[in-house]
């Protein structure tokens, strides 16, 4: 019990991030048009693509003779990057088509 | 200093992350609101590559060459690969860059979990309770990215046609059974961080449950599958912000995971389903089950000929177009817009009736009307276009079925009982575009097809969209 009431108040700073962040994602996504759906969950997936970070750190982290974690950490930059540029080219190439509108 | 730096530009990509997402959810702004976000992505990788330095012994992020080989390898690829893809393949290209974020996310795990397992291997009198939370962290991060890569890379399949429905009896008790068994093997894992196989079964596991949990979906079920595995790699790069502090990581990860859990709710709600229904999986089984039922009810229909939908509709004064996969499939939308100028130019009036669902995507029609330029205020959202249909002369159906089946309003058996549909018969014509008699999506047969005020009309959507434009203009 004691842990983990000490273990919130570790990470009180991220628990507050993940609350307020809930609320924003659904405020921000409440009022979307169904027309924008497909383009706006492409959006979110490119955002989502942020894990590259992650894969970014693993990667520079990995001491040069860890090969596993060199290769697991190449494979996972590669991935994530793909996430992150597809999202947002495809996203863009989705909402170009809404640019002509009159 | 640079630490300083870093924060900044990591406080700067989850405001444009917001923003930009605010910004997705209006027509005038989506474009630029994208490449805010894109803009802010960069931002936070490149200040994450040059800054970043390691909280403990402050050292800076080595192996440049290598990530700056894999950012360029997903790079290129990704670009031509979203490049290349058709209007049409627009919904398995999002399914699958979706998996690639789920196994990035995986992998992080993966790797965090063999560092702290060297390290605990290597100085054995060491105390695992100081990991406790890491290897929580670790294992939810490695349950949701395996799950979200393995069911994106089915759905994947599914909609491009390379993998059938499948299921079997009692799939779903052993759906959970996995589940269960992944998520308690979670819990050993925390308490007994030096147990490898059971870390490697949770990988393997999850993995299976991904596969297995997206097989059965069928038909309608299919964007809302694909929208909850959004916001599971959400929340999986979300545990990647948690393991390492990194805020913008927490923000975007938790924003999408927030937003894609709503949308998906709202999809299911456009559906009356409820989500435990579509993660259970039971929309496949009942709907094999079903089609075998179903068959028996049908009549015999009634054909009509090009030159006889090009009278009816020039004559009208109000003519429907209800769009559906179909018309994605032929690229017809271009065809589709012609027909509708034609039809305009001799004063009838033309709007398209969008089913929240049609297609394969939320929206997938309203995309490819875009695309050809169709404006906005002629696209009717389903209410507005069920209290239209009474005024409508002639509904012209292309390619669309399931979100036009009234078994939907009348046969509690079926499968897509419950959804609303377009009440299409509300209108004098009916003509039903399609290329066979073959059922929709979903699997289940359309008496709509065999009601009087139907014809049907058979063929690729593109080619008698063009045939009709000439006939009309010959009259």
């Amino acid at each position: 019990m004691n842990n983990i009431l000490q273990w919130v108040s570790n990470n009180q700073e991220i628990i507050y991030i993940v609350i307020l962040m809930i609320f924003v994602g659904i405020e921000v996504i409440g009022r979307v048009p169904s027309v924008l759906h497909t383009p706006l969950m492409s959006g979110a997936n490119a955002i989502h693509g942020v894990v590259i970070i992650g894969a970014i750190i693993v990667m520079g982290k990995a001491e040069a003779d860890n090969y596993t974690a060199l290769i697991l950490g190449f494979l996972a930059v590669i991935l994530g990057m793909l996430n992150v540029v597809g999202g947002f080219v495809v996203t863009d190439r989705m909402l170009e088509m809404f640019r002509k509108k009159k | 200093m640079t630490q300083h730096i870093l924060n900044i530009s990591y406080l700067i990509a989850s405001i444009t992350f917001i923003v930009g997402l605010k910004m997705l959810s209006n027509p005038a702004s989506a474009r630029k609101g994208n490449l805010l976000a894109a803009a802010g992505m960069t931002i936070a990788i490149l200040a994450t590559i040059f800054l970043y330095q390691n909280s403990e012994t402050g050292e800076h992020l080595h192996n440049h060459l290598w990530i700056f080989g894999g950012l360029l390898i997903g790079g290129i690829v990704g670009t031509l690969a979203a490049k290349k893809v058709k209007m049409t393949a627009m919904p398995e290209m999002v399914s699958l860059f979706n998996g690639m974020g789920g196994a990035c996310a995986a992998l992080i795990s993966l790797i965090e979990y063999n560092h702290i397992s060297h390290i605990i291997s290597y100085t054995p009198n060491s105390d695992t309770h100081s990991f406790q939370s890491t290897i929580l962290i670790i294992a939810i991060g490695l349950i949701i990215g395996s799950v979200s890569f393995s069911g994106s890379i089915i759905a994947w399949g599914k909609l491009n046609g390379k993998i059938k429905d499948y299921s079997f009896s009692g799939q779903n008790i052993l759906n959970l059974v996995i589940l269960a068994v992944a998520i308690g093997a979670a819990g050993y894992i925390v308490v007994h961080p030096q147990h490898q196989l059971i870390f490697y079964t949770i990988l393997l596991l999850s993995i299976i449950y991904g596969i297995l949990f997206v097989l059965p979906i069928g038909g309608a079920d299919m964007p809302v599958v694909i929208s909850l595995l959004n916001s599971f790699t959400g929340v999986a790069a979300a545990c990647g912000g948690f393991l390492y502090g990194n805020k913008v990581m927490l923000t975007g990860g938790i924003l999408v995971g927030a937003a894609g859990t709503l949308l998906t709710i709202l999809m299911c709600k456009a559906m009356n389903r409820s989500l435990k229904n579509v993660l259970i999986g039971s929309f496949g089984g009942g709907a094999t089950t079903a089609s075998g039922g179903a068959a028996s009810g049908q009549g015999s229909y009634k054909e009509i000929s090009l030159s006889d939908t090009a009278m009816i509709m020039s004559y009208a004064n109000k003519v429907m177009i209800v769009p559906g996969y179909g018309l994605a499939v032929a690229q017809a939308q271009h065809t589709c817009h012609e027909l509708e100028k034609i039809l305009t130019e001799k004063g009838v009036e033309v709007k398209y009736a969008i089913h929240p669902v049609a297609g394969r995507m939320p929206g997938h029609m309203n995309v490819l009307l875009a695309e050809a330029d169709v404006s906005y205020d002629k696209l009717l959202e389903m209410e507005q276009a069920n209290d239209e249909f009474a005024t409508t002369d002639v509904v012209l159906i292309l390619g669309a079925n399931d979100v036009v089946n009234p078994a939907a309003k009348t046969d509690p058996s079926s499968p897509i009982y419950g959804m609303p549909i377009l009440d299409v018969e509300l209108s004098k014509n009916v003509v039903v575009n399609k290329r066979s008699m073959k059922p929709g999506y979903a699997g289940i047969e359309n008496e709509l097809f065999f009601k009087p005020k139907t014809s049907m009309l058979f063929g690729d959507a593109k080619k008698v969209l063009q045939d009709l434009c000439a006939e009309i203009k010959n009259i």
